[in-house]
């Protein structure tokens, strides 16, 4: 006769739930997947002590330069050439004016969704550039500031705004001048666009300041930087272009015929219609275009402006100050990544946005 | 019911009428464009005159009378600028194809990483996609150039490796391979083991496609490249050998060397580059909807086979097309060597002839025309690939 007795009830499994399932899982779940992890932790080791040794354990924060013993990144440095960094050449009593343009530039981003009126934000859009240019340039009795003393992080946001601000509507123009059913228009829109973009910038900012200057009347003077921004405005304004041209073939026909049929004009269908949906599908890109040539402004200092990165050279050329380039570079590095890191997250969440509305 | 609002109606004014208006605007923007082209060519007339600059490509054939870094023909100092300019186009295309091989290589095995399903290796990926697609390309190039390679020791001091290749500040110093006049032979050799690779491909498929018998194609054919040219080698009595660079004074004589200035923007070109290839490898293999993999295991198909029949054919039709784009980009970039002076074809033409000769618009026109070609050539060889890989409805 069998006893039957009561068995006691098994625990869990350990290895379901909990870091050492998930590594189980995610870590080390083949022989190949454990040799890559144990491959990329090393890689990992390589990289990142010495990274942080370097950056803030051994890094000299304060002090003098005489006194500098570690080993790791000089900071002072950037502390001692900040201004020049950000500022440029731009004298030192009148800083307050470009950071008060940004001050501006940070309120009107913060006010802009609060105004509910067309005409207010128009106002706002179109004062914007002028007040920064009076600011930053002088003039209506303001001390005058040459361009030749704009440089730094300012100079590089300034031709970054510049170009994108200017070439928005000129991309627009060529975008429908390409979807456009009048055959010359549209051939002279392809021929720009894709000129434009099958030269590097580089070819065409030597362009802007070499040749362009001959192409105008004697007497008749560009500035070096204006120079500079007529190239890139060109350079951007074909690749605005093409986001926009993706944009307004993701509107569907039937929009384009509801307008015509209600009777509206060309550039009102365009206008009221048809440019409102594809600006607002191509945001990500434009943001992505944008990011872009943020980097790209870095190439004005091979026609010799002086934006952020040629600080680092320049500063480097001061004699008390020799042998500093990597703590330059790398801080520019921080300054540009952080930029263009944040652009593309914020680029990223609209995307997001406008994929859950549809 | 009466028609009205047709372009032939009475009713509507000549301006009215679309088709008449669109006659008008485009005579105006040609009028315009021949306008302002008529301006502009008449004041660099007018400039080229008062300037006394001289025109036309006559200085394609003087003396350039400067001497170049790096060069993959024989030049020196007393060859004309149309020298010059051969020499950047093959220095630009060197490094270009260069990059687009390292590129490629990183870019691919990145974007696989950043799918696997090992979390650290795809972490990994991650972080290097977002910290290197995010930083100025001409910066990373200057770093390179002015940091990491600038602190490399001095030649005495060479980083060495095996003995016969050498790392230091003036660059990359390998052997050299001296071929004998018997290497024709290797080189035959390898020629025809391709095509009989291609044969055996073809022989594989066809009966693959009668029998179903699969054949080790992989193995075989990489057998076959390495393994006849190897034995003809030694049949013809090993016809070539490496001439090992020494150090001598201050410096290495012999070898070959790799400057830095092309370590530089090779590395920076393929690292920047291998983001964007990354991403369009992961967007394309992401792409292939899910439902094909799980119909193509469902068949009973080898993991082997899903990849190579099923995912890899529909994912590189997403995939090959802004590939070929990052490549296009990658080109045009190398023209940012002019920063750190590699001499490509900015560096020398668009910049030490221009500044001999001081005929910039001939000089910088002639620049762009060769980007603009090889852009032109590339998007039409891309749109050629696209017809071809098109789905085909059956």
């Amino acid at each position: 006769m069998a006893i039957y007795g009561k068995l006691e009830a098994r625990k869990a499994p350990s290895n379901t739930k909990g870091p050492i399932h998930w590594a189980r899982e995610n870590l080390f779940k083949t022989v190949l997947s454990s040799i890559l992890t144990l491959f990329a932790l090393y890689i990992v080791y390589i990289i990142i002590p010495p990274l942080l040794d370097w950056m803030i354990f051994d890094a000299t924060w304060s002090g003098t330069k005489e006194e500098i013993v570690n080993e790791g990144a000089r900071w002072i440095f950037i502390f001692e050439k900040f201004n020049l960094f950000i500022y440029g050449f731009y004298p030192p009593e009148l800083y307050w004016r470009p950071n008060l343009a940004l001050a501006i530039f940070v309120l009107y981003v913060i006010g802009f969704r609060k105004i509910n009126h067309t005409k207010v934000r128009a106002f706002i859009i179109l004062s914007f550039p002028v007040i920064t240019y009076f600011l930053i340039a002088g003039g209506l009795g303001l001390e005058e500031v040459g361009t030749d003393k704009w440089g730094g992080l300012v100079l590089t946001i300034i031709v970054a705004s510049v170009g994108i601000i200017a070439s928005f509507p000129i991309g627009i123009v060529f975008a429908l001048g390409r979807q456009s059913h009048m055959p010359i228009i549209r051939t002279i829109s392809v021929i720009y666009i894709e000129f434009i973009r099958g030269v590097p910038l580089i070819t065409l900012l030597f362009m802007s300041s070499v040749i362009l200057p001959l192409f105008f009347p004697e007497g008749m003077e560009f500035d070096k930087l204006l120079r500079a921004l007529i190239g890139i405005t060109m350079f951007q304004a074909a690749y605005i272009a093409e986001v926009v041209r993706g944009g307004l073939q993701a509107i569907p026909t039937g929009q384009y015929e509801a307008a015509d049929s209600l009777g509206l004009t060309y550039w009102k269908k365009m206008g009221l219609v048809i440019l409102p949906q594809a600006l607002k599908i191509s945001i990500p890109n434009l943001v992505g275009s944008f990011i872009s040539l943020f980097k790209d402004t870095t190439l004005i200092l091979i026609i010799g402006l002086f934006d952020i990165l040629a600080m680092v050279t320049l500063t480097n050329s001061d004699t008390n100050w020799l042998g500093f380039e990597t703590e330059g570079y790398v801080f520019v590095t921080m300054i540009y990544w952080v930029i263009c890191f944040g652009m593309s997250k914020y680029a990223a969440s609209i995307a997001q946005k406008f994929n859950t509305e549809r | 019911m009466k028609k009205r609002n047709r372009p032939s109606d009475a009713s509507t004014a000549f301006y009215n009428n679309p088709e008449n208006r669109a006659v008008i605007y485009q005579i105006l923007a040609l009028a315009s464009i021949a306008l302002f082209t008529y301006f502009i060519l008449d004041n660099m007339f007018d400039n080229i005159e008062k300037r006394g600059i001289t025109t036309g490509f006559g200085f394609l054939s003087s003396e350039a009378g400067f001497g170049i870094l790096q060069s993959l023909i024989d030049y020196d100092e007393s060859d004309t600028h149309g020298k010059v300019f051969i020499v950047g186009l093959l220095n630009t295309m060197l490094v270009s194809f260069v990059g687009i091989i390292l590129a490629s290589i990183i870019g691919l095995l990145v974007g696989i990483g950043r799918l696997s399903s090992n979390w650290m290796v795809s972490k990994l990926c991650m972080v290097y996609v977002e910290t290197f697609r995010n930083i100025p390309i001409l910066l990373q190039i200057l770093f390179w150039y002015n940091v990491v390679l600038a602190s490399l020791p001095a030649p005495r001091k060479s980083m060495t490796f095996l003995d016969s290749i050498f790392l230091n500040n003036r660059g990359l110093i390998m052997p050299k391979p001296l071929l004998e006049s018997g290497f024709i032979w290797v080189f035959a050799a390898f020629i025809l083991s391709i095509v009989a690779v291609v044969y055996l491909v073809k022989w594989d498929n066809k009966r693959h496609d009668l029998t179903g018998k699969d054949f080790p194609v992989f193995f075989a054919s990489l057998a076959i490249i390495i393994g006849v040219p190897v034995i003809v080698y030694f049949l013809s009595g090993t016809p070539a050998s490496l001439e090992h660079a020494a150090l001598k004074g201050f410096n290495f004589r012999g070898g070959i060397t790799i400057i830095p200035e092309f370590l530089a923007l090779s590395f920076a070109l393929s690292i920047y580059t291998a983001t964007y290839i990354a991403e369009a490898v992961r967007a394309g293999i992401e792409a292939v909807p899910k439902g094909q993999k799980e119909a193509a295991y469902a068949l009973g198909l080898r993991e082997s086979l899903v990849l190579k029949k099923v995912v890899l054919p529909q994912a590189l039709r997403v995939i090959i097309p802004p590939v070929i784009n990052q490549y296009l980009n990658l080109a045009k970039n190398s023209s940012l060597a002019t920063a750190i002076g590699y001499p490509e074809l900015v560096t020398i033409f668009s910049g030490t002839s221009l500044n001999q000769v001081g005929q910039a618009i001939e000089i910088i026109l002639m620049t762009m025309a060769v980007y603009l070609t090889l852009s032109i050539t590339i998007s039409v060889v891309m749109n050629y690939i696209n017809a071809r890989m098109q789905i085909k409805g059956r």
